[in-house]
């Protein structure tokens, strides 16, 4: 098991490293000089030029930068946004809760509705109900996120009225921002409550909806092939023959078994999750961390988008690790 | 059974209120649905307007302000002037009374004086300063009107009276202390950071003498104001200010339909329409003080010649563009200031279509008479001045191949084409300008002044000797007739020399409630709060 741990580690802080370097030179391969940006149609004299990019640090060479970069990473500085002069770490943690909220609710809701919608599809199996479940399904996958979203707006919030139209709280509610959850906040709030947490969670619904298409469409045609595997094994048969109800035969028999690589795509969905908040977040105004990458990339803001990109891989690795770490766990064959 | 109704009533009547649903008479709340976040809340170290409408606009005051809905300097924390009579010397009366916010994080124990003249100025220009090398201390909008050179001295006479010594005589002056950067900070809140260590915290919980106290920010979310209950000029209507950053231009609309704002920043063109059928909304519009322009570089064959820029000039059919590319929220310009801007001059002729006289014009290039190819650099966003800059490309395209122009189309990402032009490698160029601070200089000297050239700003590189003796002259002298008369010659010596090819003046419109009072245009682009309210 140390061995094991080692040498995912070692992986570990070699992907970290592959990430850094891309992560400073892909932006830098872009082109488009931040300070220019900074300056619009106005442009400057070539000594207050010189001067803004000396302050930003960006008249070394790359490989200088680079260093520095890496040596200000390792003592866990981040840098400071370009933009807004903030501290990069100060940024993203001010912002992570809000994409984290998001992409709960919206795995929630893909799990809830893309499991059962997948074992249904499963039983009725090239019938009408697994035609339609499954077509609705592809439909859902390669739905464009930005224009679902504003369909679910016009539906829900412009024709019938049911949900606001963006962001995380009305106006009328100052919630205290301590944790960044929106629900726990508004339920931390010494006043207006309740009134606060459902209008939190009517904000919630169709950017939930909006992001959690794509990972139910999936997780419905993982269930179903799973499914369709696990009915045809002799257990189920068995189950079967001993007279036990279609239902427990199902549920406990076959869903049991076929959930295990379910839930394993449902682990590595969440990462991807995360990188798909961008496009649900700005149609949304949802403060997370893909409004505040897209920001950056426009500004060229150096800094906000290689600290931005480390985080959300350091995210996705150590979810990796946790889930190669949990089949261990589970499964003691794989220790060897 | 009357009691357990009432106590129903009752419960249903708190639920209702808890909700908002109940607001009080006495307590207005504005919301305005902004396009973005502000980068800080001290518009000294900023350069963009969203940044500008969150602070200078709501916080902050300046010793004069310009007119609600005009660029007409008037008095505002100054108030009253005099000028040298060599135009070097400033001498300012400041207002007395002037109160600061008293906030949760600072309660000012003094009025606003001279020293907050000199502490905010004195952060931007001298690098002794205690606060000059606080947040990456680059002062951009300061060192780009050249307001580092432009002063020579501030000097305290007393509490109330201030003199700024120039190092020449400068026009614009006057104007540019109105402008987003010359915000007045309290200098007591500056030493009382310092005694804490907290000097960064002065860009980001800021404290300002302005119609709006800046109560709480949310990150990409909201920002929240309440009204300065002393302000000078007597408090806002409304109680509380609340802006809802969405990013979205159609999300913004949606929410405006919906009531969840009262005023939306930047309308999309395209929702126009549908905005103005809908009762509940009310969309106005007015000329900005901007212009779309195509610049020829000069320093490149075939754009060095005269003919040459003429014949473009005949052959571009800009009507039909205010049409196509501004669906006519726009107008044909024919100098290189808005016709809102004094110093306009009326009796230039412009240089309308007529593809036969192009023809001729080319002719008498000899070198080019029959024509060549050239690349021209169309526009990679959508700007205030210029919606569709691809659109127009192609119609440029179709309009010069009729004189045997040849228009590859190129265009790069945003930063890219401003940083590749600005070094003059375009030959073609579409761009525009909004103006700053409503005086000409800040149009012609800063675009097409020989000074320009090397900064890049002037992207024509067009330095004519003429010309720029004017420009500068006008720079020199506080006499408002001698200043006119030299912006008309120079206006008249562009048109003849033709660098650019003047397109369009867009119009901005701004889309609100139909119950919301008092909002006008600000012709520089901003959104102001103080005299709204709602009915």
């Amino acid at each position: 098991m140390i061995k094991f741990l080692l040498e995912k580690l070692g992986v570990l802080s070699l992907t970290f490293l592959g990430v850094s370097i891309l992560s400073f030179s892909l932006i830098r391969f872009v082109p488009g000089d931040p300070v220019l940006l900074l300056l619009g149609e106005r442009g400057a004299s070539p000594e207050l030029y010189a001067k803004m990019k000396k302050d930003m640090g960006l008249d070394k060479p790359l490989v200088s930068q680079y260093g520095q970069f890496v040596g200000n990473v390792l003592q866990g500085d981040f840098g400071t946004s370009v933009v807004s002069k903030q501290p990069v770490t100060e940024e993203f943690l001010d912002r992570f809760p809000a994409t984290l909220e998001l992409g709960i609710t919206a795995l929630t809701f893909a799990i809830i509705f893309g499991i059962p919608f997948g074992i249904f599809a499963a039983i009725y199996r090239n019938k009408f109900p697994d035609y339609t479940i499954m077509g609705v399904a592809l439909i859902g996958y390669s739905m464009p996120i930005f224009w679902w979203g504003l369909v679910l707006i016009l539906i829900f919030s412009v024709t019938l009225g049911l949900t606001p139209v963006a962001g995380r709280l009305s106006v009328m509610f100052d919630i205290e921002h301590v944790t960044g959850f929106m629900l726990i906040d508004t339920l931390l709030s010494p006043e207006d409550k309740w009134p606060a947490f459902l209008d939190a969670l009517k904000h919630l619904i169709l950017p939930a909806i909006a992001m959690g298409t794509i990972p139910l469409a999936v997780i419905a045609r993982m269930t179903r092939s799973s499914m369709l595997e696990v009915i045809s094994e002799d257990y189920m048969r068995t189950a079967k023959a001993k007279g036990l109800s279609r239902f427990k035969v199902v549920a406990i028999h076959g869903l049991r078994n076929a959930l295990i690589p379910v839930v394993t795509i449902i682990g590595l969905m969440f990462g991807s999750i995360i990188t798909g908040a961008i496009l649900t977040e700005t149609i949304f105004s949802w403060p997370g961390i893909g409004k505040w990458m897209v920001a950056s990339v426009t500004a060229r803001d150096y800094p906000v988008i290689q600290g931005g990109i480390l985080f959300i891989a350091g995210m996705i690795i150590i979810i990796n690790l946790l889930i190669d770490v949990m089949y261990i766990v589970v499964n003691p064959k794989m220790r060897g | 059974m009357k009691l357990k109704y009432l106590t129903k009533l009752g419960i249903i009547a708190s639920i209702l209120a808890s909700a908002g649903l109940f607001t009080s008479a006495h307590s207005k709340t504005f919301v305005y649905c902004s396009e973005g976040s502000p980068s800080t809340f001290n518009p000294q170290i900023a350069t963009d307007g969203t940044t500008f409408n969150a602070s200078s606009k709501t916080i902050y005051n300046r010793l004069v302000k310009f007119k609600y809905g005009t660029t007409e300097v008037l008095p505002s924390l100054a108030k009253s002037w005099t000028v040298s009579k060599d135009g070097k010397e400033y001498v300012f009366k400041l207002r007395k009374g002037v109160k600061f916010h008293t906030t949760k994080y600072f309660k000012p124990t003094k009025d606003f004086s001279a020293a907050d003249v000199l502490f905010s100025f004195n952060r931007q220009r001298l690098s002794t300063h205690k606060f000059n090398k606080v947040s990456g201390g680059s002062y951009e909008y300061f060192n780009s009107m050249d307001m580092g050179s432009a002063i020579k001295d501030i000097i305290q006479i007393d509490s109330y009276t201030v003199k700024f010594v120039l190092n020449q005589p400068n026009a614009p002056f006057l104007a540019n202390l109105g402008m987003d950067f010359a915000s007045i900070h309290s200098s007591e809140y500056g030493e009382n950071l310092v005694k804490s260590n907290k000097k960064e915290d002065i860009d980001r919980m800021p404290i300002g003498t302005g119609p709006f106290v800046f109560k709480k920010y949310v990150k990409d979310t909201i920002i929240r104001f309440t009204a300065h209950p002393a302000y000078f000029e007597g408090k806002a209507k409304i109680d509380k200010l609340v802006f809802s950053i969405t990013a979205d231009a159609s999300v913004r609309y949606q929410k405006l339909k919906t009531g969840e704002c009262h005023l939306i920043a930047h309308p999309s063109p395209i929702d126009l329409d549908s905005m103005k059928k809908n009762k509940k909304i009310t969309v106005i519009g007015q000329p900005g003080l901007n212009i779309a322009y195509l610049a020829m570089n000069v320093m490149k064959p075939p754009f060095n010649d005269t003919h040459v820029r003429k014949a473009i000039s005949l052959a571009l059919n800009k009507k039909s563009y205010i049409e196509a590319i501004y669906f006519g929220q726009g107008m044909v310009a024919k100098n290189p200031i808005p016709p809102t801007m004094w110093s306009y001059n009326k009796r230039i002729n412009d240089y309308d279509y007529n593809i036969e006289m192009a023809k001729k014009e080319l002719a008498k290039s000899k070198k080019w008479a029959k024509g060549f190819t050239t690349e021209l650099w169309t526009l990679p966003v959508s700007r205030p001045y210029n919606p569709n800059g691809k659109r127009m490309g192609e119609l440029m395209q179709a309009d010069l191949k009729k004189i045997g122009i040849i228009i590859k189309l190129i265009s790069y990402d945003w930063p890219t084409y401003l940083e590749k032009s600005k070094n003059g490698e375009h030959q073609l160029l579409q761009l525009g300008w909004t103006g700053d601070n409503g005086d000409p200089d800040n149009f012609l000297h800063v675009l097409l002044g020989c000074s320009a050239v090397k900064a890049g700003a002037n992207r024509a590189r067009w330095c004519d000797k003429g010309f720029d003796s004017l420009i500068e002259k006008a720079k020199r002298t506080t006499n408002l007739k001698q200043r006119i008369a030299y912006y008309e010659k120079a206006q008249k010596i562009f048109k003849a020399k033709a660098p650019w090819v003047t397109i369009a003046h867009s119009i901005t419109h701004k889309a609100f409630r139909s119950n919301v009072t008092g909002y006008k245009i600000d012709p520089l682009g901003s959104d102001y709060f103080y005299h709204v309210d709602i009915k």
